[in-house]
C-alpha cells in the first residue's frame, strides 16, 4: 500500500514552541483514518501543517500521489461570513473553483453535479436561501456539499460533528463513508470515540507526539488513552518543557 | 412649478450640466465598491483612504498648480502606497490590518495638512478637502467618467473572487493564490473611486458617496444585485437633489449632495423593510414552514 502522507520526525507548533513533535507516520492511501487525541494534543495543529499554513518547525510532511493541491480541508472553525449575502447554491457552486476559476461557465453538466451534491446532503429545496438563515447543522451541510464537488483525493476534516445533531451526524459520516469507498484518503480530527469505533478503521492517537496509529480496535485502548492523558497532562505547563529533552 | 424648480437649473446652466454628469459618473463608479466595503465590514477604511489621498494631492498641486494631472496621479500614489503598506504589514507582521491603515493614513494625513499649510493658500486646502463640483471642466469630466468605466468593468472582473473573499476567504486561499490580488485590485478600485471623487466632491465628501447609498441600500435589499442597483440610484438621485438644494438655496455643493444621502440614509434606517427599525418593531408572519434537515 503506497502512503498517501507520511511525517517524516515532525514538528509543528506556533512561535517556536512545538505544539506536536517527534511525529513519525504514515497514512495509507485510500485509508479513513481518525485523529484523536486529549484537547491540546495538537491534532487541528497536524491538519494545518499537512495543508501547508503551518510550516513544519523540524521534520516535514511528504506527499504521495495526491499532491497538496489535491486536498480538502474543512477547519473546525470555518471562518464563512453567515452575514454575507450568498445562497447556498452559489456557496456550494464555489467547490467548483479549480475547474471554473473567476470566469469560467458553469454549464449544465457541472449544475447537473452541483444540485447532485446539495441532495446527496439533503438539502434540496434550501439552494436559494441565504446561508444566514441556515441553522448550525444545515451550514456544515453546506461545507459538505462544497467539499463533494471540490472532488479531492485527500480530504481532511477538522471536527466536523461539534454542535451538530445525531440525524446531521449520521447522514454527514454517510458522505464520509462514500469518499472512503471511492478510494479517497480521509483525516478526521474526532472527539467521540464511539464514533470512531464504529465507522474508523484506521485511528491515529495524539498527545503531543505520537501514542499509537493503526486499527482502531487496537489504538483506542484504555491503557493507550491513559497514556495519552498523561502524556498532555505532562507537557501542560510551558509548551517546550516536554521530556524529550530539546528537539 | 416643477420644471422651474428640477429642470430649469439644467437647461439654462452648463456648469449644472456638467456638474451633473460628473456626479452621476462617481455615483456609477464608486456606490457599488461602497456595497462592497460594507459586506466587507470596511466602511471606514473608505474614510482612512481618503484622509491618505491628501498629500498626494498637495504634492501634486505644488509641482504643478491646480493641475487635474498632477494631483490626479499624486492622489493616486498616495493612496496606493498607504493601500499596499499597510496591506504588506498586516500579511507579514502582527499588526492587523485595520491599525496599519489607520497607522499610515495617519502619518499621511499628517505629511498633506503640513505640505497644504506651509506652501498654499486656504482656498487651496478648500479646494482639496470640498471639491469644486460647480467647475467641472472638459478634461476633468472624461477623467471621472474614465474612472467610474474602469471602476465597473474591474468589479465585473472581480466579481466571483471577490465574493468569495467576503464571503469564505480561508476557502479562497486554499483553492486558489487570489485571495491577496482581489484584496490590493479591490483597495486600488477604492483609491480610483475617491480620487476621482475628490475633484467634484473633495477628499473627505468623496467617501460619503461611497458609502453612504451602500447603507442605504442595506435597508431595502440583502442581495448584493439589489444592494448595487439601489446604492447607484441613491446615490444618483442624491446628486441631482444636492446640486438642485444647492443652486436654489446658494450652498456648497459637495455637503449639499452628501447631507441628501444621509438623509436617505436616517429614513431608510427607520422605514426600511430589510432590518430597519420599523421592521424589527412589526410583528412578522414566517415566510413559509417546512420540515429542516
Amino acid at each position: 500500500m503506497n502512503a498517501a502522507l507520511t511525517f517524516h520526525n515532525l514538528a509543528l507548533g506556533y512561535d517556536r514552541h512545538p505544539v506536536v513533535h517527534h511525529l513519525q507516520a504514515e497514512i495509507a492511501e485510500g485509508s479513513l483514518t481518525a485523529v484523536v487525541g486529549p484537547n491540546g494534543a495538537g491534532k487541528s495543529t497536524l491538519l494545518k501543517g499537512v495543508i501547508g499554513t503551518l510550516a513544519p518547525l523540524e521534520g516535514r510532511v511528504a506527499f504521495g500521489s495526491p499532491r497538496r493541491e489535491d486536498l480538502a480541508y474543512l477547519p473546525q472553525q470555518s471562518d464563512v461570513d453567515r452575514t454575507f449575502p450568498i445562497s447556498v447554491v452559489d456557496l456550494v457552486t464555489m467547490g467548483l473553483w479549480r475547474e471554473i476559476g473567476p470566469f469560467g461557465q458553469l454549464g449544465k453538466a457541472r449544475r447537473a453535479r452541483v444540485d447532485a451534491a446539495i441532495a446527496a446532503v439533503g438539502l434540496i429545496g434550501f439552494e436559494d436561501r441565504p446561508i444566514g438563515s441556515l441553522s448550525g447543522g444545515q451550514m456544515q451541510r453546506v461545507l459538505f456539499a462544497r467539499l463533494l464537488l471540490q472532488d479531492a483525493s485527500l480530504v481532511l476534516l477538522d471536527e466536523p460533528f461539534t454542535a451538530i445533531d445525531a440525524r446531521t451526524m449520521a447522514d454527514l459520516i454517510g458522505v464520509i463513508r462514500r469518499w472512503h469507498g471511492e478510494g479517497r484518503t480521509v483525516l478526521v480530527v474526532l472527539h467521540d470515540h464511539e464514533t470512531v469505533r464504529a465507522h474508523f478503521p484506521e485511528t491515529l492517537l495524539l498527545a503531543r507526539e505520537l501514542v499509537a496509529h493503526g486499527p482502531t480496535e487496537q489504538v483506542l485502548t484504555a491503557d493507550n488513552q491513559f497514556r495519552a492523558r498523561q502524556m498532555c497532562e505532562a507537557c501542560a505547563g510551558p509548551p517546550h518543557v516536554c521530556g524529550r529533552g530539546a528537539a | 412649478m416643477i420644471w422651474d424648480a428640477v429642470f430649469q437649473p439644467f437647461a439654462d446652466f452648463g456648469f449644472m450640466r456638467r456638474a451633473l454628469l460628473g456626479c452621476i459618473a462617481i455615483s456609477v463608479g464608486a456606490a457599488p465598491v461602497g456595497v462592497f466595503l460594507m459586506l466587507r465590514r470596511m466602511s471606514l477604511t473608505g474614510d482612512a483612504m481618503a484622509h491618505a489621498i491628501l498629500p498626494g494631492a498637495a504634492i501634486g498641486y505644488l509641482v504643478a498648480g491646480l493641475s487635474l494631472g498632477a494631483m490626479t496621479v499624486g492622489g493616486l500614489i498616495a493612496g496606493m502606497t498607504v493601500a499596499l503598506l499597510s496591506g504588506f504589514v498586516a500579511r507579514v507582521t502582527t499588526l492587523r490590518e485595520d491599525t496599519s491603515l489607520a497607522a499610515f493614513y495617519l502619518i499621511s494625513l499628517a505629511l498633506g495638512v503640513l505640505i497644504v499649510s506651509t506652501h498654499g493658500s486656504n482656498i487651496d486646502l478648500m479646494h482639496v478637502l470640498f471639491g469644486t463640483v460647480l467647475a467641472l471642466d472638459d478634461a476633468a469630466l472624461i477623467l471621472l467618467c474614465s474612472f467610474a468605466s474602469l471602476s465597473v468593468l474591474t468589479l465585473a472582473a472581480l466579481l466571483r473572487p471577490l465574493v468569495l473573499e467576503c464571503a469564505d476567504p480561508q476557502f479562497l486561499r486554499s483553492v486558489s493564490g487570489l485571495s491577496a490580488t482581489t484584496h490590493f485590485t479591490f483597495l486600488a478600485l477604492v483609491v480610483l473611486n475617491l480620487v476621482g471623487g475628490f475633484h467634484a466632491l473633495g477628499t473627505l465628501m468623496a467617501v460619503g458617496i461611497m458609502v453612504l447609498p451602500a447603507a442605504t441600500a442595506r435597508f431595502w435589499s440583502a442581495g448584493i444585485g439589489g444592494l448595487t442597483v439601489i446604492a447607484v440610484s441613491v446615490a444618483a438621485l442624491s446628486s441631482v437633489s444636492g446640486l438642485l438644494l444647492s443652486y436654489h438655496y446658494s450652498l456648497p455643493s459637495g455637503p449639499a449632495i452628501i447631507l441628501v444621502a444621509g438623509m436617505a440614509y436616517v429614513a431608510s434606517l427607520v422605514l426600511g423593510p430589510s432590518g430597519g427599525l420599523r421592521a424589527q418593531a412589526l410583528p412578522r408572519q414566517p415566510i413559509e414552514t417546512r420540515t429542516e434537515p
